[in-house]
């Protein structure tokens, strides 16, 4: 049986991409939030799933408003990256898992989830600097990828309590899988900030605080979070938090902290990391 | 219905802010299509050769394209730009997702590099229109 074994929660700034791919990580600016997030590597490294879920926004880069999906499920077997607009960044193509999503996908919209299948996607950082700093820059990425996109960029997003009740499905789903697979499911985005008009630069560290303790031990709280709360309190760009309610509520009731990391500021953004395991 | 639209008269209320929502999408349509456009190298180059005879192409507003070619960032948002649409014009032009924010915010960018190291903009004072103006 596949097994979802633990969630990260992480930040998916583009100006870290962009760091590492310029060689600047070593600079002030960016050695302490690197340093930050060595043992989450190092972790990475130990745990060495064969499947990553990923939940992440796409930036107007697969989707632009044509067609806005609020849940995306790639399905294809191999996800190129996007060029947002100076140049794709230098990291390996994701390999997909189609036999998996179609999986997914069959399971969850049986369990009224109606989800977007896409077949063909580019990615965009929202995918890739998650992956860059669990596990670095090598020639390829050692696991096949499932990205989920959710749409958090045009409002409403989906609500927290909506996105939680989506984890708990996907965790049914992964459940039913008969391969006995190591998955691990990313949460995406955050923590406080705004990259926009007069207000930019928000940011809350309180709020965020509050939201890794609830993360984990007391995740029905931040499912009550309206998305008004998100953007007043903690910036319009901070809804995206809600995406690592997916990855809380893929985690079933127990879990056990077992590494946590934050900091401010990458660019516009404050920077949380947070590990869960399964208990 | 009156629930729906007393939370989009709440976005309105938060200050130096221009909630992307539905409506905004629908008035931006064109514009965020021509910004979505500059993800192409051949593309980025043909803007930057002869902006006003590219933007052209696109079924924008004139006031959305006056916007673009002055990089009025706020008024974008305001016609409907989105945050992550927009930067494809800031990247165009060799500058970063930070300079466009700085611009925003009427700061430099190392006025505004200054603020985020020091742990960024408060929300104390920027909740709501009422609390900004209490401040001001």
């Amino acid at each position: 049986m596949a097994r979802i074994i633990a969630g990260v929660g992480t930040s998916h700034t583009p100006a870290i991409g962009a760091a590492v791919d310029n060689g600047k990580s070593a600079e002030p600016y960016w050695a302490p939030l690197f340093q930050g997030y060595e043992p989450a590597k190092a972790w990475m490294a130990r745990t060495r799933p064969d499947v990553v879920i990923m939940v992440y926004n796409d930036h107007v880069n697969a989707f632009d408003f044509k067609i806005v999906p609020t849940f995306a499920l790639g399905c294809a077997s191999e996800f190129p990256i996007a060029d947002e607009g100076w140049g794709p960044r230098p990291v390996p193509p994701v390999q997909g898992y189609p036999q998996l999503a179609a999986h997914l996908v069959q399971s969850l919209v049986l369990d009224e989830f109606d989800m977007t299948i896409v077949n063909e996607m580019q990615v965009d950082h929202g995918l890739t600097v998650p992956m860059t700093l669990l596990y670095g820059t090598p020639h390829a990425w050692p696991c096949r990828v499932i990205p989920l996109a959710v749409n958090v960029i045009q409002y409403p997003a989906p609500t927290g309590h909506r996105c939680y009740m989506l984890g708990k499905a996907i965790r049914k789903a992964v459940e039913s899988w008969n391969e006995d697979l190591k998955v691990v499911i990313f949460g995406t985005g955050g923590m406080s900030h705004q990259i926009q008009g007069p207000r930019a630069g928000l940011v809350n560290t309180p709020f965020d605080k509050a939201f890794l303790d609830g993360l984990s031990r007391d995740p029905e709280r931040l499912v009550g979070i309206q998305p008004l709360e998100y953007l007043r309190d903690a910036g319009a760009e901070a809804i995206e938090l809600v995406m690592w309610l997916i990855m809380r509520g893929a985690l079933g009731e127990r879990v056990e902290e077992v590494h946590r990391f934050y900091h401010v500021p990458a660019s516009s953004t404050a920077v949380g990391n947070i590990i869960l395991e399964s208990r | 219905m009156t629930e729906v639209k007393q939370k989009e008269e709440a976005y309105e209320d938060i200050p130096g802010t221009w909630v992307f929502d539905a409506q905004r999408a629908r008035q931006g349509y064109h514009l965020n299509e021509f910004l979505y456009s500059l993800m192409k190298a051949e593309n980025r180059k043909a803007f930057l050769a002869d902006e006003a005879e590219y933007t052209k192409r696109f079924r924008m507003t004139e006031a959305q394209r006056q916007g673009v070619l002055h990089r009025d960032w706020n008024r974008l948002l305001e016609l409907g730009g989105v945050s992550y649409a927009l930067a494809k014009l800031a990247f165009t032009d060799g500058k970063s997702y930070q300079y466009m924010a700085s611009r925003m915010t009427g700061m430099t960018e190392k006025e505004y590099v200054e603020m985020m190291l020091k742990g960024g903009r408060s929300p104390d004072g920027w909740r709501s229109k009422s609390e900004r103006q209490g401040r001001a």
